[in-house]
């Protein structure tokens, strides 16, 4: 078992959060892992990535290498596009479809829409209103772990244990609409996943 | 127990179990994360261990030296530039020699994910004459941090271990074994070893020299230097550091069939590199950073093409090193199914919303009309941002404390208005010699300090200038009714315009301390300086 997952959005949309649950929820499976992740200048409000890489067997690069992601899971739409050379055919896009628009030139939604659409494997998720209508909007990042959640090899019983884990501190309300918002993001990958078969 | 680690915090709890008695640093990316681990460490606050920031690089690595002169084992870190500013120390201290074990701990930055230049520490290394460890992977990291105080104390010699960015911010599980107890006090045997006046240091110096066979003999006996075997020698490859990763990425087996030599010692092993040149018919050398390896075993004439790498562009020379470029060099397709599409736009970094280097640049941008452009010179710090679209409001970016020195020298070549622009932080590492200087040449320059009280591009720590600046500028020489503060917010605007106006029209040195928190501070933080400014101000 080897996956090889991208991380994207912009400094402080909490790409690191969703990185930190699936390292907790890996070593608890006992699964090797490596999760690369940027510090300093590029966290203000730029582009920044995570490379997060399980496995039961040794791994080596802490960095993915090009054509090797089995997915990208992204915060934000015009993001998960940049990091595409790293996907590897057929490989998964699952992001939310708020633009973070904190550029002169970012380009037309319609035609960041139509170019995820382009790939047969995607998933394309308000993910931002569904945290909202849950009572919890800074959980966009968990809604759309939870929707790549069926495509990782992690049990969901150690991926949701990391997220108590990781909210522990908060208090129990903040750890329970988390996990909401993760088994909301499942489901309605889910429902869309299923659509596009019939 | 396996433990979830940075690169940096496996170093940091290595430096820990090793018994240090003290860690001394200036936050630096991507070196920060192994001081705030110690800081944040329950072990290392019941043991006592020092981990508070040092003004700057140089005063961390003295007091370092220090803790070992005492017999007590200390960790100084910096990133790579901020070497350069301790450079002084850490050369004269390979002359000396230590007491209690010593380890310098640098973090480089190839590709500039977040610095200024490129440059490899391990060339520092060499010109001290110490031995250099870099390690491979998050355990290795952990391991070579308490082998480094071990053979520090051996050889009686600082030990440099060299980081790079990716594996300072890559985490992975980590198994950390029992932790050695500190060392007591213990005064050099020697009462001459740290006096480096000529007639003493050239015998410490003879005494170094002496002693580099033994260095190399160890180097090539050093459990993390190997020689892995194979059977196809067309090849051997000599892969330092971090790039024996890459390499081993592009075999899915885990088994490379070229001989390797993995090193992570420096001398660099003599005896398995003269088995790799006389068993493999070329020799690739893969190391991050520059080819330092490369450049000391090809021929300098090119007349022998044997040994290939970024030297001899095999492999680009510049930026950090890949699964991918390694890929390229060993002969392998990187199959790429697509291109990054055309419709996605640059994301450069951009200064906090609410910053209050957002409002002093709105003052400046306004005022360049009348001051005329390219007068600006500027700082290491978040608000060297404004370089950058909207703003471009800063014209130069050097180094720590450059912005004062090179207002003086242009204002010195006649240009008027000269203002520098620095950061609170930055100003106290080494922004107030400079402004000592302009201050005794009464040389026409104004400095803003655009005090944040953080040191906030690498995470908000605390700010030796904190509550401090306008004392310092006074006790400085700065005469008191040409120090002047100000509130960066927009309602004050027109006001500020007219502070700074007026300083720049002042043929003398002036000083704006244009303060407001970091918006990044945490809001217990930010009552805090509240109350330290009104003591100040009374």
């Amino acid at each position: 078992m080897k996956i090889n997952i991208i991380l994207a959005g912009v400094g402080g949309q909490g790409i690191l959060t969703i990185a930190a649950i699936l390292d907790t929820a890996a070593l608890k499976s006992n699964l090797n892992l490596k999760q690369s992740e940027v510090h300093g200048m590029s966290q203000r409000g730029g582009a920044v990535q995570s490379h997060v890489r399980i496995s039961d067997t040794e791994i080596y690069s802490d960095l993915i290498p090009q054509g090797k992601a089995d997915m990208i899971i992204s915060v934000e739409p015009m993001e998960l596009l940049r990091y595409l050379p790293y996907l590897k055919k057929d490989g998964f896009l699952i992001t939310d479809s708020n633009p973070f628009n904190n550029i002169v030139d970012y380009p037309n939604l319609e035609a960041l829409y139509n170019e995820i659409k382009s790939h047969k494997n995607h998933i394309l998720i308000d993910a931002k209103k569904i945290a909202k209508d849950l009572g919890n909007s800074r959980a966009t990042n968990i809604v759309l772990l939870g929707a790549a959640s069926e495509l990782i090899p992690i049990s969901e019983e150690n991926l949701t244990n990391a997220i108590k884990t990781l909210f522990e501190r908060k208090g129990e309300r903040i750890v329970t609409k988390n996990i909401d918002a993760f088994n909301k993001g499942k489901e309605i990958a889910k429902e869309q996943l299923t659509a596009k078969k019939v | 127990m396996k433990k979830l680690l940075l690169g940096n915090e496996a170093l940091a709890q290595g430096a820990i179990d090793a018994g240090i008695s003290g860690v001394y640093a200036y936050p630096g990316t991507p070196s920060t994360e192994i001081t705030e681990y110690i800081q944040r460490s329950k072990t290392a606050k019941e043991l006592n261990i020092h981990s508070k920031w040092s003004v700057n690089e140089k005063t961390a690595m003295e007091a370092a030296l220090g803790m070992s002169y005492a017999g007590k084992r200390a960790l100084t870190v910096m990133k790579h530039v901020g070497l350069n500013v301790a450079a002084d120390v850490f050369m004269n201290m390979s002359v000396s020699g230590i007491n209690g074990g010593l380890v310098v701990v640098v973090a480089d930055d190839p590709s500039m994910h977040s610095s200024q230049n490129e440059q490899d520490s391990r060339y520092y290394g060499k010109f001290a004459m110490i031995p250099i460890l870099e390690p491979s992977n998050q355990q290795e990291a952990y391991e070579i941090t308490k082998y480094a105080f071990e053979l520090s104390e051996k050889v009686s010699l600082p030990v440099l271990i060299r980081m790079v960015t990716r594996l300072s911010h890559s985490r992975a599980g980590v198994i950390t074994g029992n932790r050695l107890k500190q060392n007591t006090i213990k005064l050099p045997s020697d009462s001459k070893q740290f006096s480096l006046i000529p007639m003493f240091a050239r015998a410490r110096y003879k005494h170094l020299v002496a002693i580099q066979n033994d260095l190399l003999d160890i180097s090539e006996n050093s459990y993390f230097n190997q020689f892995i075997k194979a059977p196809n020698t067309s090849i051997g490859i000599i892969a330092s550091g971090i790039a024996y990763n890459y390499v081993m990425e592009n075999f899915e087996s885990g088994q490379c069939p070229y001989p390797i030599l993995k090193i992570s010692q420096y001398p660099i092993p003599k005896k398995p590199l003269k088995k790799l040149f006389d068993t493999c018919k070329k020799v690739l050398v893969l190391e991050d950073g520059y080819p330092f390896i490369e450049e000391a075993i090809s021929d300098y004439l090119g007349e022998n093409r044997r040994v290939i790498g970024r030297l001899s562009g095999d492999i680009v020379r510049v930026g950090e090193l890949n699964p991918d470029n390694i890929a390229n060099a060993l002969g392998f397709d990187v199959v790429i199914d697509e291109s990054k599409p055309s419709v996605v736009s640059n994301r450069p970094p951009e200064l906090c919303v609410g910053c209050g280097h957002r409002d002093l640049f709105d003052a400046i941008n306004k005022l360049s009309k009348e001051m005329g452009s390219q007068q600006v010179f500027g700082d290491i710090g978040c608000y060297a941002l404004g370089v950058l679209h909207p703003y471009k409001s800063i014209n130069t970016l050097i180094d720590m404390g450059a912005s004062i020195t090179m207002a003086k020298g242009a204002a010195d070549a006649g240009i008027h208005p000269a203002i520098a622009i620095i950061g609170d932080s930055t100003f106290t590492h080494s922004g107030m010699t400079g402004l000592l200087d302009a201050v005794i040449e009464k040389t026409p320059i104004t400095v803003i300090i655009s005090d944040n009280s953080a040191i906030a591009m690498t995470g908000a720590q605390d700010s030796s200038a904190s509550g401090r600046l306008l004392s310092i500028c006074e006790g400085i020489g700065v005469e008191k009714e040409h120090i002047k503060v100000i509130t960066p917010l927009h309602k004050n605007l027109e006001e500020n315009i007219n502070t700074i106006r007026e300083e720049l029209n002042y043929k003398g040195v002036s000083v704006i301390v244009s303060q407001r928190p970091c918006v990044q501070l945490p809001k217990e933080k930010k009552d805090r300086l509240k109350q330290l400014k009104k003591v100040t101000l009374n």
